[in-house]
């Protein structure tokens, strides 16, 4: 079983490096949305502060969302996606393994580089270490609720709206306990453990549940 | 491989309003073939898929040496071999790639001088290290078709599997699966190409009529 879903990362991750540009893609996304505000708003230190945790993990969302609509798309197309249906293992091996890459393509390299946006926002150590800890523990979430939503709108015509309204409402939990986990890192006495373990309950349950949702909807999807 | 047989009790297909086929019985036993045949869109892929898993019939069932396929589930997929209408190849990936793949996910124990082997048996000499996107449709097919080299599966079900090929590479496919058929095997396909057999060996199934 291990060895099936490390061969799926590893070639999801083969895949991403002949075509680079996707990889990029979200990375740099991420990086110019950030970058935006305080261009638009100015460097008044107060205020940067303030909207940091908020900007960034709308940012994540976002950057999150836009690897997506492939994830499974790419593989349905030209019918690797069947061939893996049909492999002596469980579909939520292939799921797990597919979300996985996903993640080490797109939520990974955004944790990397959030001690970037603290510079930009004049954030103290303290909010860029609790941003690393939050995006690390709520990446693997979007991937994870992501794949439900990339596999039921696979197939469907203009599949990326639809798949954007189904994904983004369910991202809103993440959104305050991660944005909170930022902010509570900036107050004296705040609670940031609390927030943190609470994302950690949430990434526990999606691991549980969203493979075995995202299976049964792939296994509609190529009837 | 022997003693192994597919068995296809009173199975039913609809699609949409239309009834593909009914009460359809099929018994196929080791070293046997089976040509589907019938129109354009009398529901031979369709068929094949639901022999698969990959589409689940509205009644009826699907058996393999007696079980339910739906039961069996994963221990199934180590018996068959599906060649679809989609190559199932990945056009970033080399032809090399593309089998190591299969073969690591297929759990097959397939040594690395066996892959260059099958890739020139195919007729992919010279080409196993360029991206399957510089390939012909004919060749990407042969990348498919390699599968039939290196995968030990009873069960080869095969959505017309003389597509885009050459006159070469068709009697290449005809020996292969005539080899297989005589190894004790078991093919399902449709097509419209005959591959030379003895009589008993061969079933015939027309769909839509």
């Amino acid at each position: 079983m291990f060895s099936s879903l490390k061969m799926i990362v590893l070639r999801d991750l083969m895949l991403a490096m002949r075509r680079k540009t996707e990889v990029l893609t979200t990375l740099f996304f991420f990086i110019i949305v950030i970058s935006l505000f305080p261009l638009g708003i100015g460097s008044d230190k107060q205020i940067l502060i303030k909207i940091a945790p908020g900007v960034v993990w709308v940012a994540a969302l976002l950057a999150s969302m836009l690897a997506l609509e492939r994830l499974f798309a790419a593989d349905y197309d030209d019918g690797t996606l069947e061939q893996m249906l049909l492999i002596p293992q469980p579909v939520f091996v292939l799921v797990l393994g597919k979300v996985l890459a996903h993640w080490f393509l797109t939520g990974l390299p955004l944790v990397l580089v959030t001690p970037l946006v603290g510079l930009q926002y004049q954030l103290p150590d303290v909010a860029i270490y609790s941003m690393m800890q939050s995006l690390l523990l709520g990446t693997p979430i979007l991937s994870l609720i992501g794949a439900i939503g990339a596999a039921l709108t696979l197939g469907v015509r203009g599949g990326g709206i639809l798949l954007s309204l189904l994904i983004l409402p369910l991202y809103i939990p993440v959104l305050i306990y991660g944005s909170g986990a930022i902010e509570a890192s900036m107050m004296a006495g705040a609670p940031v453990q609390s927030y943190l373990m609470l994302m950690a309950a949430f990434a526990i349950i999606a691991i549980i549940f969203a493979p075995w949702a995202t299976a049964a909807a792939l296994k509609i999807a190529v009837e | 491989m022997n003693n192994q047989h597919l068995q296809v009790k009173q199975l039913a297909c609809i699609r949409g309003d239309r009834h593909l086929f009914s009460e359809l019985d099929i018994r196929l036993d080791s070293g046997q073939l089976l040509y589907l045949q019938g129109r354009n869109g009398s529901g031979k892929t369709t068929l094949l898929r639901t022999l698969c898993g990959l589409f689940h019939p509205d009644e009826g069932e699907v058996l393999w040496c007696g079980k339910k396929v739906t039961e069996l589930g994963e221990l199934f997929y180590k018996d068959i071999l599906f060649v679809g209408h989609a190559a199932g190849i990945k056009l970033e990936l080399t032809p090399l790639e593309n089998l190591r793949i299969y073969m690591r996910l297929h759990e097959l124990d397939v040594a690395e001088d066996a892959l260059w082997q099958a890739l020139q048996d195919i007729g992919l000499k010279g080409f196993e290290d360029l991206p399957a996107r510089m390939l012909s449709a004919g060749q990407k097919r042969r990348i498919a078709l390699a599968r039939l080299l290196i995968d030990k599966a009873a069960l080869w079900i095969l959505d017309e599997p003389f597509t885009a090929l050459d006159v070469v590479a068709v009697d290449l496919l005809q020996s292969i699966i005539a080899q297989h058929v005589s190894r004790g095997g078991m093919v399902i396909l449709t097509t419209h190409q005959e591959v030379q057999l003895p009589d008993h060996q061969v079933q015939r199934l027309r769909l839509g009529d």
